[in-house]
């Protein structure tokens, strides 16, 4: 009798440590079977596995003349809401004074460009800065999202369900760049997704696309032949925020000390 | 599942749990209950395509490449439009993505007819890259589109798909810009600077050797401005042979801004 009891506990708990395991691990039960898999795309046009690239977007503040075109082609091509302080990409305008003050200033995304300042006096040096979301390679958006609507694809790029997202503001709140919005709209979370259904279509981003001065440049950061590998090679590199150790993947050229 | 549940029952029956309080043992039925309705509801609240890739909807990704093209891309204007985009690589533009002074044209290489691309002429357009700013990178073309030829479309001078700056200026405000801007406020606005001045071709190549002439007498301004005369414009008449005679006009009104005092 005793040996029945001892029996049946072990079994017991070994079916409940299999449960156990089985909820708080599902992905430990059926890794073994699943390797990597291309995506299988609704549009069979697509022949782009996201597992084969890594995107990054280098930007050249000594070429960026700040005409704005790229926020205004990101607008058109991604139907961003029209009106002001929606913005995926957007262009600031740094005037560090001789008193070490520093004015930025960034009317409407600069999606009419940009106009003379009026307190332009005295400015000792003067730049633009084109900024958008920096694909971090540990993004803070993706850690808070409380239902997995906010991912980094194989590709590295950061994307939104909008289907699955809450509306719940934490990536918003997190992002340190302030590189998301709430749509008006549709009331979920929206950023920059490097124009996806462009780059899985062989296309480059809109933004880079309507550069006049090729001061974006995007390519893979894996391959040694990709233009954005040459960019970093060839210039002095700097990131946003780099305490943060988010590592974004926009990359910029002699970047000033300001630049917040 | 069930024979789950048989051992646990098995175990509860045959334990210390059997001789547990009442309490105890409806709790562990709560705490079985709950398990199984979080195992039961789990699955039907997350989408099958959930954690395929990662922890996120497989679906998402179609989603996200589900968005229609606006901007067609260079590579699409070249197949037609070869001579132009060839003109354009050989110039300071070559750089310079068709779409962006022409607007959005993915629904141009659909169905030319249907979607026109846009011509702007305006002087709006070429200031949001050529007006001087001094957060501009140095030695990018600018200029003050104040005072550079103001009111005259940037394409008069600048063929924008090859801007070299024009050599010779082909029009008088290239280099008489006070006069110009003076001018083009005046009710002489309409008045062409060679309909006073007859200008020898020359005189663009060389102008110190080759000048334009001047007005030489009163009837001069009379074609105009004389009662008699034949035209169609609003311009105040006088009557030549009592207005001021022994004057030249011009010592009492500035032609280029008749208007002053």
């Amino acid at each position: 009798m005793k040996n029945l009891i001892t029996s049946k506990r072990r079994d017991v708990l070994k079916t409940m440590a299999g449960l156990a395991a089985g909820v708080l691990f599902p992905k430990f039960l059926t890794a073994e079977q699943e390797s990597v898999k291309p995506m299988d795309w609704a549009d069979e046009s697509i022949n782009y596995n996201p597992h084969e690239h890594t995107w990054g977007m280098g930007v050249d503040i000594d070429k960026c003349i700040g005409c704005g075109r790229c926020s205004n082609a990101c607008k058109i091509e991604n139907d961003v809401p029209k009106e002001p302080f929606f913005f995926r990409t957007w262009v600031e305008r740094y005037q560090v004074k001789e008193n070490g003050e520093t004015i930025i200033d960034c009317p409407n995304g600069a999606i009419d460009g940009f106009e003379k300042h009026p307190e332009s006096e005295d400015v000792l040096r003067s730049f633009f800065v084109p900024k958008l979301c920096n694909h971090c390679e540990k993004p803070p958006c993706v850690q808070v999202c409380p239902v997995g609507a906010t991912f980094q694809s194989a590709d590295g790029v950061v994307l939104v369900d909008a289907e699955y997202c809450l509306g719940c503001r934490y990536c918003i709140q997190a992002c340190p760049y302030g590189a998301r919005f709430l749509h008006p709209v549709t009331k979920t979370a929206e950023k920059c997704t490097f124009c996806y259904h462009r780059i899985v279509r062989g296309e480059e981003p809109a933004c880079v696309e309507a550069c006049p001065t090729e001061a974006r440049i995007f390519g893979e950061l894996d391959q040694k032949a990709s233009p954005l590998h040459r960019f970093k090679r060839m210039n002095h590199i700097g990131v946003l925020k780099p305490a943060l150790n988010t590592e974004p993947k926009v990359f910029y050229a002699h970047l000033d000390m300001e630049v917040k | 599942m069930l024979s789950i549940f048989r051992n646990i029952r098995g175990f509860m029956m045959n334990s210390w749990l059997s001789k547990a309080p009442e309490q105890i043992k409806l709790l562990v039925v709560v705490v079985i209950l709950v398990i199984s309705a979080f195992l039961i509801i789990r699955p039907l609240l997350i989408p099958d395509d959930f954690g395929e890739l990662g922890h996120f909807r497989t679906g998402a990704l179609n989603d996200a490449v589900a968005i229609e093209f606006k901007y067609a891309g260079r590579a699409s204007c070249v197949e037609c439009h070869d001579d132009m985009t060839e003109m354009l690589a050989a110039g300071y533009h070559k750089k310079l993505s068709c779409e962006v002074c022409h607007g959005p044209l993915a629904g141009h290489i659909e169905d030319s007819d249907e979607n026109e691309p846009s011509f702007p002429r305006e002087r709006t357009l070429c200031p949001v890259c050529h007006e001087y700013l001094s957060s501009r990178p140095t030695g990018f073309p600018q200029i003050v589109s104040q005072s550079h030829n103001s009111l005259k479309s940037c394409v008069t001078c600048h063929e924008p798909h090859d801007p070299a700056p024009p050599e010779v200026p082909s029009e008088c405000s290239a280099c008489h810009g006070e006069i110009s801007r003076s001018k083009a406020v005046s009710h002489h606005m309409d008045v062409e600077c060679e309909f006073c001045h007859t200008t020898p071709e020359l005189h663009k190549i060389s102008p110190r050797q080759y000048r334009p002439d001047k007005p030489q007498n009163r009837e001069f301004c009379g074609q105009c401005h004389t009662k008699n005369a034949s035209n169609d414009t609003d311009a105040p008449l006088i009557n030549l042979a009592t207005h001021e005679t022994r004057y030249d006009c011009w010592q009492c009104h500035y032609p280029h801004l008749p208007e002053a005092r």
